[in-house]
């Protein structure tokens, strides 16, 4: 991208103004994430920059939104739940879904193109509709039997933590099995046929072979199903119930009802955690690309 | 017939409970639906947190979902699975669920009786306005104004939020019809007690949206009462229609520039209904909780944390000052009598059976 | 002969069997195995998230609470002409009076009343009305004659004797009819039909019944001859008057089926009148327009995203890679972070006297009583949800720009182009799959939307979405939401599969 000692002013004057607009744009995109973290040490209960902060006066900023955030029997129990809900719906879609990318890689898999849509459609469909349906659905769940009707099950899901799980892990799903096809594209079958020369059962070639390869396709795909369990809100207000309410509910709620800055604090311990888990995930690519013996480029 | 099966229910709900407290059956988690903000802390702070101290092993979950109340009742019930147990409504939404058998009938004998020896009912008096409602609170919604930007002739009628040019800028009013048509009518020349005869007639539902569109593109609609202290402190709006204590709030507690008026304010109530078909031992701990937080000193104690009239006759003696300011809270009721000079009463048995219609009429008039 | 068929027959593999067979065998075996290890999720995926759609979507053209609420009703109205302008005869009220005592026995009325008020607003109020006074209809008159007559006819006990008779049952079809639908009601409600007082509508359907000449056996023999005869239509009328207007029946008619087309009509802005579906008036039309409104919409953010993806992603891609890297984290960055935390700091910079408007009046672009209006319209949904998109297409851009080979524009400017005609005709062409790409994902993503507009769309930069929310949680209006969602889920799906042909599912790439 730099600009030959050559180039003319013209080159010059157009190269510098598309850096400035693309500087423009990366400012646009981190603008809102710069915003909350000052306003989240507002001494006020509004969610505005007031005289105070501009001044940087020290009169102006608290901790007081953190200190709610933490001592708040609310915010505890909700983020109690989304560390109750997260992994486990991460769980269930990697083990899922890892599975069925590997036999997705096999060739000769009849009607692969329709399972495909089928797996990736839960990103696809608006969330409003998945949520509604989830919510009426879950609330008497059925079996289909063809010429019979419907099965009714002696339980209910909505408003309980297994209806949230499901649900979040339905989400991440299609996360999954695009981050791991993604790495087994990449990934050279003659090792496993190697393996299996070498009398390794399918089983051992599995996790002594083919796992550490996709490991991080892997990872990145439950880092991806994690963070859409932990940021979902919109499924979470129709299938949960103020019993499992998790970190997204709760700021839903505290945009809309209550309007009050912790969810500020909040969103800036998230902001942080995001920013440690993106420097996860590019410290694994990394790892890959050495694993893989491709040199970083 | 009625009589016999409330008498029945009655019955059934005495031997239940007084066998549920027998036993400790009491559940001990509870699920409470409110309005979330100052009023929900008003809650917190009079009665719930009290009560955790007593009863240290019962765990209170919050739904900020009030506004939505009657429709995630109804949709809990089609789909029969229960999550609340207590839930705080004004009382024509109580009206509703009661008609619609969504809120369970109230033998207001189990209920605290007042300090001075009267039965409950006696005591709550006109604010039982359905056998499903247990009232709190008589609040009014009014209008604040942004007193540093109406200049040196602040708003002294409710009309002042059709007077787009007297006071220009944004006005925040709630994404409902309840209020707005009353208030429409009302600065549209209609006779204050005429104004419902002339809302259930499908004219007057035109001239109310008629006066209405002359300030639609001035409105941001609200749909949580909090919105509007916040806009007002923003200064995005110039005036907004909100809840009496949650103004209140914002002035005395924030410090904010802000104004309201007391003129034709809606004067309601707000309680508690309790959902149809709670399992025995969920309801007793409700009763239970119920007993204590609508008592004479725990509804006078939640005066002082937000200004709202306690609905126990004998609960307004005991008013006194603000938790933390010590100001003195009676001045600041929708009751006080240099308040209500101008009550708007809002007919809740209206609004129970033309809410459905009016709320389809809003919503199109809304989207158009 | 033998030999040589042999010689020229199947090869063989080690076990004897023909090569062929075996390797098809093989292939079916891998196959078998590929769609094990696929099925748990396939099957996972199926009961936990398309059954549930579909469950939903046949909400659109589910009616049962009609005819399970009025069953009488329905029938009865069945003889009546809609076209005669005139509210139904006596006897559909007979019928009707039934139905509604025991709907509002039941509380049903009122939920029913809704229903219809989806179809026709005014009736949620006329049937809410009627049911605080259906139980004070005049039809008393009825139960106190009968308990003059005989102090048999107050007794539960005696009643339910009486209509588990046969004889009795047939003698009194209306009456074993009413007293049937009570005592299913009690049973639902665990009450005991032997305790409780029997209602004035079984009496009124007893009297009817005697006064057409039935001569039950067993029970006491009663002359109804001189009673007076108190008409249902007035007593529903006294009550409210609308229930003389032809309309309301007419669309309780056209609405008494099990299934009914009426949400998917509303959902387009047709209205049921007597003569059928016909378009609604000019200020009801709402869906058609906000249909529109989201496409439109949703393409406005696609193009901006392509404005502003653009050169993001084209910088990335001739950028040393770990300059990327780390760029890359600011693209990934909102991609990670809460969606209600952006649109709410969205909230903080584009409100009239947020952020942005102090900016451009302090560098004074903008007055200050001038104040840009962004956010609470349409403006606040475009740019926040640009915001939240772009990175969707920034990934796909990213992953073809980085395919493009370098030397093809070095070849156009060698052989004269210049730097805008080599980007022009040689470079952007060769992206415009990442462009494809991109922008149906964006678009797809966006139009089915509902946090971000909800929170900062105000009143006319709402999508469909939130029309579909508030009628599952506000209105309540299941049908319709089901109905709108099936448009949606049909436009999203339509896209998706082209999507896949063009791009491919496969082809979706997250992140480097």
């Amino acid at each position: 991208m730099a600009l030959p000692i050559y180039a003319s002013t013209t080159q010059r004057v157009w190269h510098y103004s598309y850096l400035t607009i693309c500087g423009l744009i990366f400012f646009f995109l981190i603008a809102p994430i710069l915003v909350i973290i000052p306003l989240s040490f507002n001494a006020q209960n509004f969610f505005t920059f007031t005289p105070e902060m501009l001044r940087f006066d020290p009169a102006g900023y608290s901790l007081k939104h953190y200190n709610d955030f933490f001592t708040n029997s609310d915010w505890q129990l909700a983020m109690k739940n989304s560390l109750k809900i997260a992994p486990v719906a991460t769980l269930i879609s990697v083990s899922l879904g890892t599975l069925a990318a590997i036999g997705l890689s096999q060739s000769h898999v009849p009607g692969r193109r329709a399972i495909m849509a089928t797996l990736i459609s839960p990103m696809i469909v608006p969330l409003i509709i998945s949520a509604t349906g989830m919510y009426f659905f879950y609330s008497n769940p059925y079996i289909p039997i063809p010429f019979y009707g419907k099965l009714y099950l002696p339980f209910t899901l909505t408003g309980e933590y297994w209806g949230v799980v499901l649900a979040h892990a339905a989400l991440g799903i299609p996360f999954v099995i695009i981050t791991v096809t993604a790495t087994l594209v990449g990934f050279d079958k003659s090792l496993t046929r190697a393996s299996a020369m070498m009398g390794a059962g399918p089983v051992r070639t599995f996790f002594r072979v083919q796992m550490p390869l996709i490991m991080p396709g892997v990872i990145s795909g439950a880092l991806f199903a994690f963070i859409t369990s932990f940021d979902e809100v919109v499924v979470v207000l129709f299938v949960g119930s103020a019993q499992n309410k998790t970190l997204p509910w709760q700021m839903f709620i505290g945009l809309r009802e209550q309007i009050s800055p912790t969810i500020l604090a909040a969103a800036t311990i998230l902001i942080t955690v995001s920013v440690i888990l993106l420097l996860v995930v590019e410290l694994l690519r990394r790892r890959s690309e050495r694993l893989r013996g491709m040199s970083p480029g | 017939m009625k009589l016999t099966k409330v008498l029945m229910a009655t019955s059934a709900l005495t031997v239940g409970a007084g066998a549920a407290f027998a036993d400790g059956h009491m559940a001990s988690d509870m699920t409470i639906v409110s309005w979330g903000g100052a009023y929900q802390n008003s809650q917190l702070k009079a009665y719930v947190e009290p009560y955790l101290e007593a009863n240290p092993d019962v765990n209170i979950v919050w739904d900020e979902s009030s506004a939505e109340a009657v429709a995630k009742l109804r949709a809990m019930s089609e789909t029969g699975n229960i999550t609340w147990d207590l839930v705080d409504v004004e009382a024509a939404d109580s009206m509703r669920l009661c008609d619609e058998g969504l809120a369970m009938e109230v033998d207001y004998d189990q209920l605290a009786e007042g300090n001075d020896g009267s039965s409950a009912e006696d005591d709550f008096g006109d604010s039982i306005v359905s056998d499903c409602f247990i009232p709190q609170i008589v609040f009014s919604t009014t209008v604040g104004y942004r007193s540093d930007m109406v200049g040196d002739t602040p708003p002294e009628s409710i009309c002042a939020i059709f007077d787009t040019e007297m006071y220009p800028g944004k006005r925040a009013l709630n994404k409902r019809p309840l209020a707005n048509m009353e208030w429409a009518l009302l600065c549209d020349g209609v006779a204050k007690d005429d104004i419902y005869d002339v809302m259930a007639t499908e004219e007057g539902q035109e001239q109310a949206f008629a006066k209405l569109d002359t300030i639609k593109d001035d409105v941001i609609w609200w749909t949580a009462a909090a919105e509007t202290p916040q806009l007002l402190a923003d200064g995005e709006i110039v005036m907004g229609s909100t809840y009496n204590g949650r103004l209140f709030s914002a002035i005395a507690e924030q410090d904010q520039p802000i104004g309201m008026l007391w003129d034709a304010q809606m004067l309601d109530f707000d309680g508690w209904v309790i959902p149809e078909d709670l399992p025995e031992d969920r309801l007793a701990r409700v009763m239970d909780f119920l007993y204590f937080a609508t008592d004479t000193q725990r509804l006078a104690d939640q005066a002082a944390y937000i200004s709202y009239g306690p609905a126990r006759a004998s609960s307004a003696p005991l008013v006194g000052k603000h938790a933390e300011l010590g100001i003195e809270m009676a001045p600041h009721m929708p009751t006080d009598p240099a308040n209500s000079k101008n009550v708007f009463v809002t007919q809740y048995d209206f609004w129970a059976d033309y809410r459905d219609d009016l709320d389809a009429k809003f919503q199109a008039w809304l989207a158009n | 002969m033998t030999d040589t068929t042999s010689q020229s027959g199947p090869m063989l593999a080690a076990d004897g069997t023909p090569l062929k067979k075996s390797l098809h065998r093989a292939q079916r075996r891998q196959k078998v195995r590929a769609l094990m290890l696929i099925a748990p999720l396939l099957l996972f995926i199926l009961v936990t998230f398309i059954a549930p759609i579909f469950d939903m979507l046949l909400r659109s053209v589910e009616n049962d609470i009609v005819p399970d609420t009025l069953p009488r009703t329905v029938v009865a109205l069945q003889d009546w002409d809609n076209a005669s302008g005139e509210a139904p005869d006596e006897e559909t009220f007979r019928a009707f009076y039934t139905d509604f005592a025991l709907a509002e026995e039941q509380k049903a009325h009122t939920r029913l009343g809704s229903r219809l008020n989806f179809e026709m607003s005014g009736i949620s109020s006329v049937f809410r009305s009627t049911g605080r006074d259906v139980g004070k209809f005049d039809t008393d008159y009825y139960t106190d004659q009968f308990v003059d007559a005989d102090e048999v006819y107050e007794d539960p006990v005696q009643w339910s004797e009486w209509m588990a008779d046969d004889g009795v049952a047939s003698a009194l079809p209306q009456t074993a009819d009413a007293y049937a639908g009570w005592v299913k009601v009690l049973n639902e409600e665990g009450d005991d039909p032997l305790d409780e007082d029997i209602p004035d509508f079984v009496y009124t359907a007893l009297y009817h019944d005697l006064a057409a000449g039935a001569n039950p056996p067993v029970l006491p023999s009663v002359d109804v001859s001189g009673w007076d005869d108190i008409s249902l239509k007035e007593q529903f009328i006294d009550s409210n008057e609308d229930w003389a207007d032809p309309d309301i029946w007419a669309t309780i008619k056209a609405f008494s089926g099990p299934y009914t087309a009426g949400y998917f009509a509303n959902s387009i802005d047709l209205q049921s009148t007597p003569e059928g579906f016909a378009q609604r008036d000019e200020d009801e039309r709402i869906y058609i327009k906000l249909f529109i409104r989201t496409m439109v919409m949703s393409l406005a953010i696609t193009g901006m995203c392509i404005l502003l993806g653009y050169p993001i992603a084209y910088l990335l891609s001739h950028l040393p890679a770990r300059k990327a890297n780390l760029l890359m984290i600011l693209v990934l960055l909102p991609f990670w972070t809460s969606l209600l935390v952006r649109t709410s700091a969205w909230k903080v910079l584009l409100q009239n006297q947020g952020v942005i408007n102090d900016i451009l009046v302090w560098i004074g672009i903008v007055s200050d009583d001038n104040r840009l209006a962004l956010i609470n319209n349409a403006n606040g949904t475009i740019i926040a949800m640009t915001h939240i998109l772009l990175p969707f297409m920034i990934l796909p851009l990213f992953s073809v720009m980085k395919t493009i080979n370098p030397s093809y524009v070095r070849a156009a400017k060698s052989m004269g182009a210049n730097d805008w005609t080599a980007f022009w005709r040689v470079y952007f062409p060769n992206s415009v799959p990442g462009i494809g790409a991109g922008s149906i994902l964006v678009f797809i993503l966006s139009i089915g939307y509902y946090i971000t507009p909800e929170l900062v769309g105000g009143v006319d930069g709402v999508f469909i979405s939130n029309r579909i929310a508030y009628h599952i949680s506000s209105s309540l209006n299941w049908g319709l939401a089901a109905a709108l969602g099936s448009i949606l889920l049909v436009l999203v799906l339509g896209l998706y599969y082209v999507y896949d042909r063009v791009v491919g599912i496969d082809n979706v790439k997250l992140g480097g």
